[in-house]
């Protein structure tokens, strides 16, 4: 299968100051990809961002997009569009008067305002199109930027959290466009801390700590990667239910911390395999399963375990661990 | 799975500067507080000088303001004068203080360089939109109170700063020229505003900059000063355009003032090139550094200040404060006899020319014990003139209070019959007596005349 590389990136460095945002940073984005950006606050994310589109150079390293080598500031090639740090939007101004004015700048008024309404139209804001940006919900500033950036017909976008602030219709909406960008063969690169929305867009994920790249690949790999997890389950019988997850080979029960309401869930620590075993033996003993699935979503646990920025606390441990202890004890 | 490069493509070009301009122009005119002070521009001062034209009791305390009823000139002249003390440093703090501060408020420069790709052609689209709706600003000032006087006055002849007559043509003339002279310091605070905007960030210091300066340059203007350091800052100019309305025209402070006030323009627009360039736009909490405006702001034009007070004390014939009793003595008896002139036409007495009149002055300051020289409103002077086939020489009493700035108030002192009260009774009535009170300027670069 062949693929265009729309962004390549070898060993980039970029520093503040005495603060390194990225630290020989590698990335590959091929055309017609969704790639995911995702580390915790101050992992360089919009450093990496801004780099893409231009907004500042490397210290050392080497950038190309869409096949360009990119060696000063605003020098990336035409075609790559998007925001970091939220939309630039000027609230005195309508939906269609900002469009309009970034078509005019960036010369690509050749379409005039069929252009501008189309892009309205893409993200779901025909409606309010002259309205003020002054009384726009986050969400609806939100479309408003990803339609500023599918007016330059982009083949690179860049997207800094796009989801922020959107309800499931501008959610709906914004996905579409994503992917169908990507199915036309744009490349996209989007950060966000929402994990559901990168696991419902991404093919290819890359996460960054401490402004190195600690995990860079299909989004599958990465799930395969997380390990064990915690799976919460409601049953009809808890009491049952926790016996039963007790003697299941592989599965471990996670107790409930102190002070936590005894409630008709259990807890369990195990791949899948075992997981399975434990819905049989459920099934079998005539105990009613109302509820399965994991505590923390596959690629959440992945980006916690990789970046190490769980809760702090250490993990808790289980019932079979604390026996465990108290046997060596004696 | 292979990867290969796509075909390379040239970098971006940035946006033209025309489409920048437009757009600034655009984004700044969708304000409403842009759209409020144009408004008031165009409208208020028609309405202030219809209304205070028609009244009896005039702003006598500005230049031509007790000429509002006599001319319609006036009445543009004391809008020009007002808006030289307040409204123009405060239009230029509104509109070039903001233009870039905007930005760092809207949180929107990533997205405009990122649109422009060019900060050379953002500083300069933004600059032109600024200057281009100050100027519709100050157009709009200078159009409205023209056209208020002359509807509620009527197109007649105004009297200078000298008493001399001029001529409803030369009037318009002279009235548009004043309004142009006032341009040059406009752009040197635009251009302060500018710095401040680029400087200061979101900061509101930013915004106050021009307005900041207007204050104390004013508070400085109070002061007795020596005359070279009073034409080197750039708020001159909004004073001598008086100079225009005397004839011959106190041409030398006009011509040091805006050339002042442009190299202020000029230099403050520089400075705040070379800081745009120098910004992180990378950085979303930009709000200026106190170090670095005062490096790079602050000290070069306290540099411009020094090298102005240098070259305009060694290259003109500026000593103290550029106010003595030779001058004022001649200014008065000047001013007297263009009035004495003008009274005796209101009176229907037969004319008499300047030449005939021989009119003289002698003033001074304070009594014996203080220097004939300076500000002040101690100054008191004698006019005595002649008239054609009589003897007696008449005599008339001033008292002057003149200001830094080389203006003063002449206020009659007596005789009644001359200058003693504010009304003559003329064949047709009772009329406003010229003599009474009067403006007068002193050309603060002028050479001693010799007595």
């Amino acid at each position: 299968m062949h693929m265009t590389s729309a962004v390549r990136a070898r060993g980039i460095t970029k520093s503040f100051g005495d603060v390194v945002a990225l630290d020989g940073l590698d990335l590959d984005v091929a055309s017609g990809q969704v790639h995911g950006l995702v580390g915790p606050n101050g992992a360089g994310k919009t450093t990496l961002l801004g780099l893409l589109l231009g907004l500042a150079v490397a210290d050392s390293g080497r950038l190309e997009i869409l096949g360009t080598p990119v060696g000063r500031t605003l020098a990336v090639p035409d075609g790559v569009a998007g925001f970091v740090d939220g939309p630039g939007l000027y609230p005195s101004l309508t939906a269609r008067q900002n469009l309009s004015a970034l078509a005019s700048l960036r010369r690509y008024d050749a379409g005039g305002t069929a252009d501008v309404d189309d892009a309205l139209e893409q993200v779901g804001l025909t409606d309010v199109a002259d309205d003020r940006v002054r009384g726009f919900s986050l969400g609806m500033r939100q479309r408003l930027g990803l339609a500023a950036a599918l007016l330059t017909k982009p083949r690179l976008l860049v997207l800094d959290e796009p989801a922020n602030g959107l309800d499931p219709a501008g959610k709906h909406h914004v996905h579409r466009v994503i992917t169908g960008l990507a199915a036309d063969g744009t490349a996209v690169v989007l950060s966000s801390h929402r994990m559901d929305d990168l696991a419902a867009l991404c093919s290819d994920v890359t996460i960054l700590a401490t402004g190195r790249v600690v995990f860079s690949g299909p989004l599958s790999k990465l799930a395969a990667e997380s390990g064990e997890l915690d799976y919460r389950l409601v049953t009809s019988d808890p009491a049952e239910a926790h016996r039963l997850a007790s003697e299941t080979p592989g599965l471990r029960v996670v107790p409930r911390d102190p002070g936590q309401r005894a409630d008709a869930d259990v807890v369990v620590r195990g791949p899948v395999p075992a997981v399975d075993e434990l819905v049989v033996r459920l099934v079998r003993d005539g105990v009613a399963l109302r509820e399965l699935g994991p505590v923390v979503a596959p690629l959440e646990a992945a980006f916690l375990a990789l970046t190490g920025t769980g809760t702090g606390a250490p993990p808790a441990r289980t019932d079979q661990e604390d026996q465990a202890d108290q046997e060596d004890m004696r | 799975m292979t990867a290969t490069i796509t075909e390379p493509r040239a970098a971006a070009r940035p946006a033209p500067v025309l489409h920048g301009y437009r757009f600034e122009l655009v984004k700044l005119l969708s304000q409403w507080r842009i759209r409020l002070l144009i408004a008031a521009c165009w409208i208020g001062p028609a309405v202030f000088v219809a209304a205070v034209s028609l009244q009896s009791s005039l702003p006598a305390d500005t230049v031509f303001g007790r000429w509002m009823n006599a001319t319609g000139w006036a009445g543009s002249l004391v809008v020009l004068d007002f808006s030289c003390s307040w409204a123009l440093p405060l239009l230029t703090a509104l509109v070039a203080g903001d233009v870039f501060a905007v930005e760092d408020r809207l949180g929107t420069w990533r997205h405009l360089l990122v649109a422009v790709r060019s900060p050379r052609r953002i500083f300069v689209a933004k600059t032109l939109a600024s200057l281009t709706v100050i100027l519709l600003l100050v157009a709009g000032l200078a159009a409205s109170g023209i056209a208020g006087g002359l509807a509620a006055v009527g197109d007649h002849p105004l009297a200078g700063l000298d008493g001399h007559i001029l001529a409803p043509a030369e009037a318009a003339g002279t009235v548009l020229l004043a309004w142009a002279c006032a341009l040059a310091p406009t752009l040197a605070f635009a251009a302060v505003g500018l710095l401040g905007s680029i400087a200061l960030g979101r900061s509101p210091m930013g915004l106050l900059m021009p307005a900041l300066l207007a204050f104390v340059l004013q508070l400085a203007q109070l002061l007795p000063l020596p005359v070279a350091v009073q034409l080197s800052l750039p708020s001159h100019a909004f004073l001598a355009w008086r100079g225009l309305f005397t004839s011959p025209a106190q041409a030398g402070p006009l011509l040091v003032g805006l050339v002042v006030s442009l190299a202020w323009a000029v230099i403050a627009t520089a400075l705040a090139y070379r800081l745009f360039l120098r910004r992180d736009f990378t950085d979303v909490t930009y709000d200026g550094s106190g170090r670095q405006v005062l490096v790079a702001a602050v000290l070069p034009l306290a540099a411009l200040v020094a090298l102005a007070v240098g070259v305009i004390a060694g290259a003109t014939p500026a000593t103290g404060s550029g106010i003595d009793k030779e001058k004022l003595q001649a200014s008065l008896a000047t001013a007297y006899a263009h009035l004495y002139r003008l009274q005796t036409r209101e009176l229907n007495r037969p004319d008499v020319t300047e030449a005939q009149l021989r009119a003289t002055a002698s003033c001074d300051k304070g009594g014996s014990r203080v220097v004939d020289e300076g500000a002040g409103n101690d100054w008191r002077c004698v006019v005595s003139w002649h008239l054609p086939g009589a003897t007696a020489v008449g005599t008339a009493i001033y008292q002057l209070d003149v200001t830094a700035d080389g203006r003063y108030v002449a206020d009659g002192d007596g005789p009644k019959e001359v200058n003693g009260y504010f009304q003559v009774r003329t064949p047709t009535g009772d009329a406003p007596n010229p003599l009474w009170q009067f403006d007068g300027n002193v050309d603060l670069l002028a050479s001693t005349p010799k007595e």
